[in-house]
């Protein structure tokens, strides 16, 4: 038991970052606006979680222009997915 | 207590996984009236194409310029009017269900179901005027059985199954080429009925 508990990671027990993270392991990437539509929280709610999750380097921010508007991308990186891997790997074994 | 939030976590999760990547709003009604269009669409064909004999069962196909274009004309009439009422339904209950209609899934979507689709549709024109009618019926049966399994990985899982089966009866129609039409039929309207109805009664009750 308290090997798997070892495994649960912080990060991903807030709900808007675990929704973020499974969102962006199943897309190749996701921008501001369809996070905050599929995940229904505020602009500033879901950029303090965003960077937050940067900061740990589980995901990456690609800022560009398109149309002179602002649009940011998202992705997981290849440490966030293994992260957040074995966080719903634990998930699972704890409830098995 | 603990137990109590890994579990919604995990549901949370799969929930998500499923929202974001796929595309759930396809109204079964689009289906049924799918299937309905196209069963006009075979018996338009059917008088147009088997004017000159009368017996029932196995026959030959005579093609003039004029039939071809009104095949063609009943064909694309078939294809603007399904995928009008799909996205009339589509966009019904999208709402319902609070997905927006034209995001990344969509176009993904899309964009892997008109791959198999246009190219088999450019394949089939191409043949009417060589002169190949039988394998017009059996080749779109295919080809459309391989773009709904092309797209299934970004939409309900079921329309996997209905690809398939769509390949099958595509492939007996090349096999019994003379019974092309009953194939379409079955292939386009009957089976999209009863997947609506299945898609209704799943996912809309």
């Amino acid at each position: 038991m308290k090997e798997i508990l070892k495994d649960l990671n912080k990060a991903f027990e807030n709900k808007v970052r675990l929704g973020i993270m499974s969102a962006l392991v199943v897309n190749d990437y996701m921008d501001f606006n369809s996070l905050k539509s599929l995940l229904d929280v505020t602009d500033g709610n879901l950029a303090s979680h965003l960077k937050s999750l940067e900061n740990q380097t589980y995901i990456r921010v690609e800022k560009e222009f398109l149309d002179r508007k602002p649009n940011t991308k998202y992705y997981a990186t290849t440490e966030g997915k293994s992260a957040f891997k074995k966080h719903l790997g634990a998930l699972e074994r704890l409830l098995s | 207590m603990e137990k109590e939030k890994y579990i919604s976590d995990i549901k949370d999760i799969k929930e998500i996984m499923e929202r974001s990547s796929r595309f759930i709003s396809l109204s079964g009604y689009s289906g049924v009236v799918a299937g309905i269009f196209a069963l006009c669409a075979s018996y338009l064909a059917y008088q147009t194409v088997y004017t000159s004999q009368s017996y029932l069962g196995y026959r030959m196909v005579d093609l003039t310029v004029e039939s071809i274009c009104a095949l063609i004309l009943i064909a694309c009439g078939t294809l603007i009017l399904s995928i009008g009422s799909g996205i009339f339904f589509t966009t019904k209950r999208a709402k319902q269900m609070k997905q927006s209609l034209w995001d990344v899934q969509t176009k993904r979507l899309l964009m892997n179901l008109a791959i198999p689709l246009v190219s088999g549709g450019v394949l089939c024109i191409i043949l009417l005027f060589q002169g190949f009618v039988g394998l017009v019926a059996p080749l779109t049966l295919i080809f459309y059985g391989l773009a709904l399994v092309n797209a299934s990985k970004y939409t309900l899982t079921e329309v996997r199954s209905l690809g398939i089966i769509e390949i099958c009866l595509g492939l007996f129609a090349t096999y019994f080429i003379g019974y092309g039409l009953l194939f379409w039929a079955v292939g386009f309207g009957v089976m999209h009925i009863i997947y609506g109805i299945m898609m209704h009664l799943k996912y809309e009750k």
